[in-house]
């Protein structure tokens, strides 16, 4: 039991730093973004890539892995989302847009990746001796992703709560009218916010590979995950975020060891189920007036 | 009844009886393409009936359409064959209705992303069941041609034509118009706004379930990745948005250029599907807003034939 809760932490905490990236790309520039899996699986290319190749350790990799991403997710937002929220004429309008778009740039990611990589597997061994905690062993890659994801959260949790920037993304992710009243260049901090997001999922895309099987097509899952932990934890609220990664992750190992490993979408599907029945609002949201 | 309408459906009834003509002209490759084409055709009229007017975006037909073919695959030997799309028809507004009951109250979010998984959580429990009762995919043979299925998804798509005929003239169709136009306006002029949703949605989901349960015997045999593949959400919904949702043809004229288009790219290069997939979601986003129907109603506005 005590085991289950640990690896189930282990593996929430690498979820909660991917959908810290979901939920700055919508909670900020709010883009549903679909295509966020997909760039959870091309981070963990990334860093396969590296590693076989070069022998580089995924973690150095993350030094480029991260500013690599967070350029091209501005510029997908520059280039292609900029024009898709000038043209909306409401919220709603908005997000049937981006949904189709992003779905679109996810499939066309997953036929490149395809196309790129092969159709097949792919997972290399690093790190993969044995931890004693706690009288347990666990896998040494997964606690050393997880300590990573867990200081690449602090250090964004920070940098939002402290700093000025951080403040300007909250402004506007509380209302992105008010915050260009006050002077706030929302199209920028936006921008900013998408490729942050980015980075983020892609570097936790790069943690994951270490200890998890991808293939091209894997990506949805995650992004369904992702969105589930979101919605779970409330649009941009990060702690709601870190808390229902936790629980997802222990959630998904408890069905996994204990029922039957092929579940773990239905344990992500009754925590849904109970979220939009009881808390729609999130884990922590207030109910709106 | 005005005698425009009398006219078009007439006319409509006359184009029905020609295409249904067509397995005595070829029961080979163009009757096969044929078969796919009257598919799509119910399944994205049905999806746009829905999703159309609300500007929500289900991508549960997979889940309906999976739910179908195991209910013909379960009880094509113990039950006459007239029994199973109308179980099956049950069975899909029941799933609907429970679906729609969680989500659409909600946001139009939560009800993709809902819906987006759906399929693959089907899935993953009807596996487990059968990997728990020992039993694994199973043999569809029937005495069916592909000749009857293509006669049975007509029959279907005269059915929904109607049925979609019918809701535009009804209160319900107006309501449903409100509520994608603005969802607070319909609230407040008393509109029960999540009863309407989930009315229209249960109609969806039963067509997509008797259209999974017609098509069974096609395939012969079926398994759980086979029948829920999440693909065919995706195809409905890009041949609907292709087309167009503003008019009742207009998934029709999607599902015709884009079922020869998949047609010709899984031949000549079976790894790029995915790849037109996702090149066709952004045509529409970035190119067809509103689809050959919004198109065709920009050329018409601009050269004033309609008398716009």
């Amino acid at each position: 039991m005590f085991f289950i809760l640990i690896t189930g932490l282990l593996l929430g905490g690498t979820y909660a730093l991917i959908a810290m990236g979901l939920n700055l790309q919508y909670g900020v520039a709010r883009i549903m973004n679909l295509a966020n899996g997909e760039m959870l699986v091309a981070g963990g290319f990334a860093a396969f890539w590296v590693y076989t190749a070069g022998q580089v350790s995924p973690i150095a990799a993350l030094l480029v892995v991260a500013p690599l991403a967070f350029v091209v997710n501005w510029l997908i937002y520059r280039i292609m989302l900029r024009p898709l929220v000038k043209r909306a004429k409401s919220r709603g309008a908005l997000e049937v847009d981006s949904i189709l778009a992003t779905f679109g740039l996810s499939f066309a990611l997953v036929g490149i990746m395809t196309w790129a990589f092969g159709g097949g597997y792919f997972n290399y061994s690093y790190l993969s001796g044995r931890l004693d905690i706690f009288g347990s062993s666990y896998a040494q890659n997964r606690v050393v992703a997880f300590s990573i994801a867990s200081l690449i959260a602090a250090a964004l949790w920070l940098w939002l709560s402290y700093t000025r920037a951080g403040l300007r993304m909250r402004a506007v992710a509380v209302s992105p009218e008010s915050a260009r009243l006050v002077g706030i260049d929302v199209p920028a901090v936006s921008a900013l916010a998408f490729g942050l997001g980015g980075a983020v999922t892609a570097s936790g895309g790069a943690l994951i590979s270490m200890f998890f099987t991808l293939d091209a097509s894997v990506g949805v899952l995650f992004t369904m995950k992702a969105l589930i932990i979101v919605i779970m934890g409330g649009v941009g609220d990060i702690r709601g975020t870190i808390v229902a990664a936790l629980i997802l992750g222990v959630a998904e190992t408890f069905v996994a060891r204990v029922i039957d490993p092929g579940l773990t979408l239905a344990a992500a599907y009754v925590l849904f189920l109970g979220i939009l029945l009881f808390r729609p609002q999130g884990l922590f949201g207030k109910k709106p007036t | 009844m005005s005698m425009r309408d009398l006219r078009n459906l007439f006319l409509a009834a006359l184009a029905l009886g020609l295409v249904a003509l067509l397995p005595l002209y070829d029961t080979g490759y163009i009757l096969s393409i044929a078969t796919t084409m009257a598919m799509f055709t119910v399944l994205a009229t049905s999806w746009a009936l829905f999703s159309g007017p609300t500007h929500y975006i289900s991508l549960a037909t997979a889940a309906f359409f999976g739910l179908g073919t195991f209910v013909t695959g379960l009880g094509f030997q113990t039950l006459p064959m007239w029994v199973l799309p109308i179980i099956a028809a049950g069975l899909g507004a029941v799933l609907a209705a429970l679906v729609g009951l969680v989500t659409l109250r909600l946001s139009g979010v939560y009800f993709v992303i809902f819906t987006l998984g759906l399929a693959e959580l089907v899935r993953q429990v009807v596996t487990w069941v059968q990997n728990r009762t020992g039993q694994r995919g199973m043999y569809v043979l029937t005495s069916i041609t592909e000749r009857d299925i293509y006669w049975q998804l007509i029959g279907m798509a005269a059915l929904v034509f109607l049925v979609g005929w019918l809701i535009a003239r009804s209160r319900l169709g107006f309501a449903l118009r409100i509520i994608g136009n603005d969802e607070t306006v319909a609230k407040h002029s008393g509109i029960d706004t999540a009863a309407a949703k989930v009315l229209l949605f249960m109609i969806s989901g039963a067509v997509a379930a008797v259209v999974g349960a017609m098509m069974a015997p096609r395939y012969i045999y079926i398994e759980p990745s086979t029948a829920f593949a999440p693909i065919l959400s995706f195809q409905v919904v890009i041949m609907a948005l292709l087309g167009g949702t503003g008019r009742l043809w207009g998934p029709l004229a999607g599902v015709i250029p884009f079922t020869l288009l998949w047609e010709f790219i899984s031949r000549n290069a079976p790894n790029q599907t995915l790849l037109l997939l996702g090149i066709a979601f952004l045509v529409i986003v970035y190119v067809l807003p509103g689809g050959f129907v919004g198109l065709y109603e920009r050329l018409r506005h601009r050269f004033g034939s309609g008398g716009h």
